[in-house]
């Protein structure tokens, strides 16, 4: 049955999957190509690269292409459901947990120990993405001077608007990508 | 009635912007959350979104997938959450199902790599802008424990490459053991007031 196959499958990356969409790649390159045939090393290379070019979460994006490689639409909603499953039983009873007890003293000093420590980690993981905006690739190389100098005045205007002016950021992001474009086929 | 249908109205396309806005990893969401929850609709603060967040990311599944049901359960309960998966998972599930077909062709054209590059570089700055409010205002608390955790932690994540969910582990210790001697401290300090 290979709807619950998908099923079982996403189910269980959802759940293994703690800490984003990196931590998840191995997970689905294991599930899809090791236990289940459904893709080629080619073809999860390149739904890697999709996933990272359009919106929304990895799992769900390598979710839905291998739904519909293999059973279709049906297949692609199959799979994802069995992607968010986890999420939705684990996360709702947390929220429970949180929503009834963030009033005692012992949570709320947890809570203020927690909060600069994930303003560390967003932090962490902007610098990755300067980096690869900057260099092309995720680690910084030894050669700084091979600077994307196109992606680095866009994200100086950017951050420029959106400290000065407070625009939403959508907007800057979309900007940036249509205004980026424009100019490198000027030049 | 009329009210709670316009708030799962309001949560489903949110949510459903949101999530077709998040290029670049599960923590562009933030910036996003914080605009749309914090400041649009007012919904949550902006503390309760960084514990929000703290807990999305400790949980399995992805961080976008994990907020939303978070934010969803607390305006609107368990249907609340369910609505707001939905609005998250729907843009994907449709972007990708029309792009498999030709996804070829968009993988290796030129112009699409460009704007991607950029659209990187606006991801960048719209992160660095959230880091840059929020890390002051974690500067500007009185107390020195909370800077340090901010430091400690980044060194730990992006230096020393410790797990995240290990990092939040060690941090709720932290907190834990801090309000633990803060309330020890307090009793000694009456009790010490009260002997004279």
């Amino acid at each position: 049955m290979i709807y619950g196959q998908l099923l079982w499958s996403f189910f269980q990356i959802g759940l293994f999957s703690i800490g984003g969409g990196y931590a998840a790649m191995p997970l689905i390159q294991h599930q899809v190509m090791d236990v289940h045939p459904w893709l080629t090393m080619t073809q999860f290379a390149d739904i890697m690269t999709i996933a990272e070019m359009t919106p929304g979460p990895i799992a769900i994006n390598a979710a839905t292409f291998v739904g519909i490689r293999v059973a279709g639409i049906p297949g692609a909603v199959v799979a994802t459901a069995g992607c968010v499953l986890p999420s939705c039983c684990i996360v709702m009873a947390l929220a429970y947990v949180y929503y009834r007890f963030r009033g005692l003293d012992t949570v709320k000093g947890v809570l203020a120990a927690l909060r600069p420590a994930v303003v560390a980690m967003i932090a962490s993981a902007g610098l990755s993405l300067l980096i690869m905006a900057f260099y092309g690739q995720r680690t910084l190389p030894a050669d700084l001077g091979g600077i994307n100098w196109l992606s680095a005045a866009l994200f100086g205007s950017s951050l420029f608007v959106l400290r000065r002016f407070r625009a939403k950021p959508i907007y800057v992001m979309l900007g940036a990508g249509a205004l980026g474009t424009l100019a490198s086929l000027i030049i | 009635m009329k009210r709670q249908k316009g708030v799962y109205r309001k949560l489903f396309t949110s949510t459903l912007k949101l999530s077709a806005g998040t290029f670049g990893g599960g923590f562009v969401i933030v910036p996003l959350m914080r605009e749309k929850f914090v400041n649009d609709l007012r919904w949550i603060d902006e503390q309760e979104m960084l514990d929000l967040v703290a807990i999305a990311e400790s949980s399995p599944g992805a961080i976008a997938v994990n907020a939303s049901i978070l934010v969803g359960y607390h305006v609107a309960g368990c249907l609340g959450a369910l609505v707001a998966v939905l609005g998250t998972v729907l843009p994907p599930l449709i972007i990708i199902s029309v792009l498999s077909g030709f996804y070829g062709a968009v993988r290796g054209n030129a112009i699409v790599n460009t704007a991607m590059t950029c659209m990187l570089a606006g991801v960048a700055a719209v992160i660095c802008d959230t880091v840059l409010t929020m890390g002051a205002g974690v500067l500007r608390q009185r107390r020195l424990l909370y800077p340090a955790v901010m430091v400690l932690s980044f060194i730990a994540v992006r230096f020393l490459g410790v797990n995240i969910v290990a990092v939040i582990l060690a941090c709720a210790a932290v907190g834990a053991a801090d309000t633990v001697l803060r309330k020890h401290g307090g009793q000694f300090h009456r009790k010490a007031v009260k002997r004279p």
